[in-house]
């Protein structure tokens, strides 16, 4: 155990806390772990029973033949048309099919993959086998063979570590070779006709490098679009003083004057290049031992739609830094220790806000950047009616161009309202700056969709 | 894809000699082609069939998690297809002794394809023809109609896991047409006693009379019965038409009943849909029994691959080889069930037993140990009764059958429990049982086996379509029961209603408590896992609205 969560913990019980509150917390610190990043190889070999039987075929078997991959083409021509197709079936008044699952897959150094796999189901009627599964802890038989007496515990397979934020590899499913791998682009293609990030303001603008506009401001002699009739008069008087046919520069008689040909000015289009509103984003994850689990899931598969999202539609003008606490916060270096930070610790909200007014503050980013926090929580919080957390907020919102805090609501445990979500709720900041504040509360069976929605109420 | 070539063929042409000497049944023709990644992308979403129509959910990769192999019946990378002529898919490397084991292994599995009496009612078309017109038809119509098609594909797809596979079947093995229930057996067992009611008295009479008139006149005695019997109840003749009609009504699946009975589909401008609708089901028929045969099919090729590479003379020197990827093939794991293993273990099994004759009546009325285990009535019968095996069963049957503890013992099977360790957060599997009890029942719960879901015809009335699911333990997929209903609802033109069961939600299924994984509260005893209570609940979809009631 922590000795500085218990001496934390010590002085909230001074200060008083609810029966809740402590359980809370206690639950907290005796939660071992750690925050160590996944081990390379998760997964052992056993298979899952039930593929088993009817998971066996002749190609695999007798010929070693793999399951086919599809190529990264087909892929991408597919999202669109798959796109296309959902938006006529809205139309025809038919729920929409595809299903952009959650598709990340960092990778170390920055270099994240998305992989997109436009998935869908067939729905029909069918069994459900696994109702009673789930409450038992007893999991489906299956056959085996060999030694062993009854009772003996012949092998052992991790649980697939969901509460570790994409262990495993969030999206990595079942079908490991049978993914379709592109960049973060294809997810946030997808993302991009529903968002855009809100409040953007023109900070300490940049030169755009991709984007251009067309504009008429190149002037070309001889031919064009437009005739540019100002500076093609200047040019003929120009050309007749020289050829001395403006003898009294008092009394110009312009049906004297020659015209050449290419004194005619013209402006023909040109590409300019843009300029560009500077963005950062701030990620903001608690890592606390309570987001074990769905919440945790939840948190990241938003923050990593967020991420795709902003990665395609402002083409990397968008900077990103990544923020992870328990009871104290750090700044991580890329979204894959963001994304893949295991949980573990006490929480308070505080620390973060704080370090990221710190970070705002020291850079002075506020001059240069628009900047945004995503904040994803459960909304525990040892700093009971948020003391520290509601002040630091307060002066993130002096800066903030936009604040999203998502909370994954735990729907078993206490059926009050979350620590975090009571006090943002009392500060009665969302209702003052509504422009600036945004919070949302995720259900803990959330499904994308509901993620998507969720996104959109941040930024809206 | 391209055919194998001359050389290849030769070695094919010579495997199909030796495994028709060894008694395979097979026709003369059949189609080799090698496929690379490439072919196999186009081929596996449509299970192997290279004409199957064109619809787009084969584009996109398919979550299968959830229904897993109940919602694809068909075996998706299957190496030969059941066609006329049969086809089967290569690797182009593959050298020349591996050929001759996998060549072995399709020979069997068109043997199979082509005897086994599940699959009967494949027998005398080519699959790939038919699919190929049906093709062309829906790509005309998705000319014409355009993605219309695919709904109407959608919404058949969505309940062609309810086609009334072993109805089809019957018409096959049934008793035929003289043997059913015919005028005579209408009178007496229904008009008299269900209609009439007449007392035991009068029915007596009756057959008394029966009697005379055959005694009087012979054969055309029970004619001139009928014509007397005609005059006394002249309403006879037209029930007994109805109660052939409605007993054919009621054999209908629902995708059949929809086709016959749906308003929307039977007006003038819709009529096209049938024919879609028709394609998929006939498709879905198709494919049923590829999925209730599975270990069966797969023991079958693996027991004669073993068997007639062994004794193939041109293979020599490549014995190791062929042990490597044989036991690849066919050794039972540790963990999980592999069918090769089982099925070709279990043909081999019920050879010894037969060629012991230990299927008999004598060696079932011996309760020594002892003696069974050394009985041998050297009856030699062991090939002809895999043959029959082969012909008739489905993997229920061969299992129900045949896995008996002298199975389970001789190959040290049991039944793998998995437990969730909480604390360590692993699964542990652990030796369940080595009972040959607990073994069959694990193998029959693994088969594959669709929900029961049938047209209630006394409440389908107001137009409104009343389905109805035989409960057998387990809940529906609760997530596709809306959009499933939706397109049905969309094909029958009125509303939807399902009858099934669920299970009773009972309080929050834990105590209220913050639940971390990995950190268990002080004191919580282990309590017995609670009773499930089932209800049975109706669904209702109108106008693509889904509504929910609880039958009391």
């Amino acid at each position: 155990m922590n000795d500085k969560l218990l001496s934390l913990y010590k002085k909230l019980q001074k200060r008083g806390l609810t029966e809740d509150q402590d359980r809370k917390i206690r639950a907290e610190i005796e939660f071992e772990g750690t925050h160590d990043l996944p081990a390379d190889e998760p997964q052992g070999t056993v298979r899952s029973p039930a593929e088993v039987l009817y998971g066996f075929n002749d190609l695999q078997l007798l010929q070693a033949m793999n399951k086919p991959r599809g190529g990264y083409i087909n892929s991408i021509r597919s999202i669109d048309e798959l796109m296309e197709r959902d938006k006529w079936r809205e139309e025809d008044g038919f729920p929409p099919k595809i299903r952009v699952g959650r598709l990340i897959k960092p990778g170390k150094g920055g270099k994240d993959k998305v992989v997109v796999v436009p998935s869908t189901v067939e729905e029909k009627f069918l069994h459900d086998n696994s109702f009673k599964d789930e409450a038992q802890g007893e999991g489906e038989s299956s056959g085996g063979t060999g030694d062993g007496e009854q009772g003996e515990v012949i092998g052992e397979q991790p649980v697939r570590e969901e509460g570790q934020a994409g262990a495993g590899g969030a999206g990595q499913g079942e079908e490991g070779p049978h993914e379709m791998e592109s960049n973060a682009y294809d997810l946030g293609k997808i993302l991009t006709e529903k968002f855009e990030l809100p409040n953007l303001k023109d900070k300490g603008k940049k030169r755009a490098l991709t984007r251009y506009t067309y504009d008429l401001t190149d002037k070309h002699r001889g031919f064009g679009q437009i005739l540019d009739k100002k500076a093609t008069l200047r040019k003929i008087v120009e050309t007749n003083i020289s050829l001395g046919r403006v003898p009294d520069q008092t009394a110009v008689d312009p049906a004297e004057l020659l015209i050449a040909p290419s004194d005619r000015i013209y402006r023909v289009l040109s590409r300019e290049k843009d300029y560009e509103s500077q963005a950062m984003v701030f990620f903001v994850r608690d890592y606390s031992g309570s987001m074990s689990g769905k919440p945790s899931e939840l948190v990241v598969a938003q923050h990593v739609l967020i991420y795709s999202w902003l990665l395609y539609q402002y083409d990397k003008q968008v900077e990103t830094r990544f923020v992870v606490h328990d009871t104290e916060a750090k700044e991580v270096k890329d979204f894959y220790t963001y994304y893949n930070s295991k949980v573990a610790g006490g929480t308070q909200v505080a620390s973060a806000y704080r370090l990221v007014n710190e970070i705002v503050t020291t850079e002075s980013l506020e001059q240069d950047y628009n900047l945004y926090v995503f904040h994803g929580t459960d909304g525990d919080d040892w700093d009971t009616g948020g003391k520290e957390s509601v002040p630091e907020l307060k002066k993130m919102l002096n800066w903030a161009n936009r604040i999203g805090i998502t909370i994954a609501e735990r729907t078993y445990g206490s059926n009050t309202r979350s620590e975090v979500e009571k006090y943002i709720r009392n500060s009665g900041l969302l209702e003052d700056r509504p422009e600036l504040l945004r919070m949302d509360v995720l259900p803990e069976d959330s499904d994308e969709p509901r993620l998507i929605k969720g996104i959109k109420k941040l930024i809206s | 894809m391209e055919l194998i070539d001359q050389h290849t063929k030769n070695i094919m042409e010579g495997c199909k000699e030796r495994a028709r000497d060894a008694g395979l049944q097979f026709e003369k023709e059949s189609l080799e082609y090698i496929v690379t990644n490439r072919d196999l992308i186009e081929l596996t979403p449509k299970v192997m069939i290279p004409t199957l129509y064109d619809y787009w959910v084969h584009d996109v990769e398919v979550l299968k998690e959830k229904g897993r192999y109940e919602l694809y019946p068909g075996n998706p990378y299957e190496t030969v297809i059941n066609t006329r002529p049969a086809i089967s898919y290569y690797n182009d490397n593959n050298p020349d002794w591996l050929n001759v084991m996998i060549f072995y292994h399709v020979l069997a599995h068109i043997d199979f394809f082509q005897n086994n009496l599940f699959f009967r009612h494949t027998w005398e078309y080519d699959f790939t023809g038919q699919a190929l017109s049906d093709k062309r038809m829906i790509a005309r119509l998705r000319a014409d109609k355009g993605r219309w098609v695919d709904y109407v594909i959608e919404f058949s797809r969505g309940m062609d896991n309810l086609v009334g596979y072993y109805y089809e079947m019957s018409r096959f093995h049934g008793p035929n047409a003289n043997t059913r229930k015919n005028l005579l057996d209408y009178y007496f067992d229904v008009f008299l006693q269900d209609i009439k009611k007449v007392k035991i008295t009068d029915y007596i009479k009756e057959v008394e009379a029966y009697n005379d008139c055959i005694r009087q006149y012979g054969d055309p005695g029970e004619q001139t019965f009928f014509s007397e019997i005609g005059k006394k109840y002249p309403e006879l003749e037209a029930l007994y038409k109805k109660s052939r009609t409605e007993k054919a009504k009621d054999r209908l699946d629902v995708m059949q009943f929809v086709l016959e009975y749906s308003d929307f589909l039977n007006k003038e401008e819709n009529l096209w849909m049938k024919s879609v609708v028709q394609v998929i089901r006939n498709t879905s028929i198709f494919f049923q029994p590829q999925i209730r045969t599975k270990i069966l099919n797969e023991g079958w090729a693996s027991y004669w691959h073993e068997k007639l590479f062994l004794q193939d003379d041109r293979i020599k020197g490549h014995e190791v080889d062929f042990a490597r990827v044989h036991s690849g093939v066919t050794s039972l794991s540790r963990v999980g069930l592999n069918p090769y293993a089982i099925g070709m273990r279990l043909f081999y099994m019920v050879e010894e037993m037969a060629d012991k004759g230990k299927f008999s009546f004598d060696f079932e009325r011996i309760k020594d140990a002892d003696q069974r285990k050394h009985y041998d009535a050297q009856t030699g019968r062991g090939i002809q009764a895999i043959f029959d095996v082969r012909e008739n069963f489905s993997d229920y049957m061969f299992i129900a059958n045949f896995v008996n503890q002298d199975f389970v013992d001789r190959h040290k099977l049991f039944v793998v429990g998995k437990h969730l360790d909480t604390k360590r957060k692993v699964w542990q599997y652990y030796v369940k049982s080595r009972k040959a009890k607990a073994y069959r029942q694990m193998l029959l719960d693994t088969l594959y086996h669709p929900p029961y879901i049938t047209v209630d015809q006394q409440r389908t009335k107001n137009g409104e379509l009343y389905l109805k699911h035989k409960f057998e333990g387990k809940p529906l997929v609760k997530d596709y029961i809306a959009n499933t209903m939706m397109g049905i609802e969309f094909l029958w033109g009125h509303p939807v209603k399902l009858e099934t069961s669920e299970v009773v939600a009972t309080g929050p299924a834990r105590p209220a408590q913050t639940m971390i994984p990995g950190y268990s509260p002080a004191k919580e005893e282990a309590k017995p896992p609670p009773q499930i209570k089932w209800k049975r609940v109706v669904y209702k979809m109108e106008k693509r609205k889904l509504s929910k009631k609880t039958l009391s």
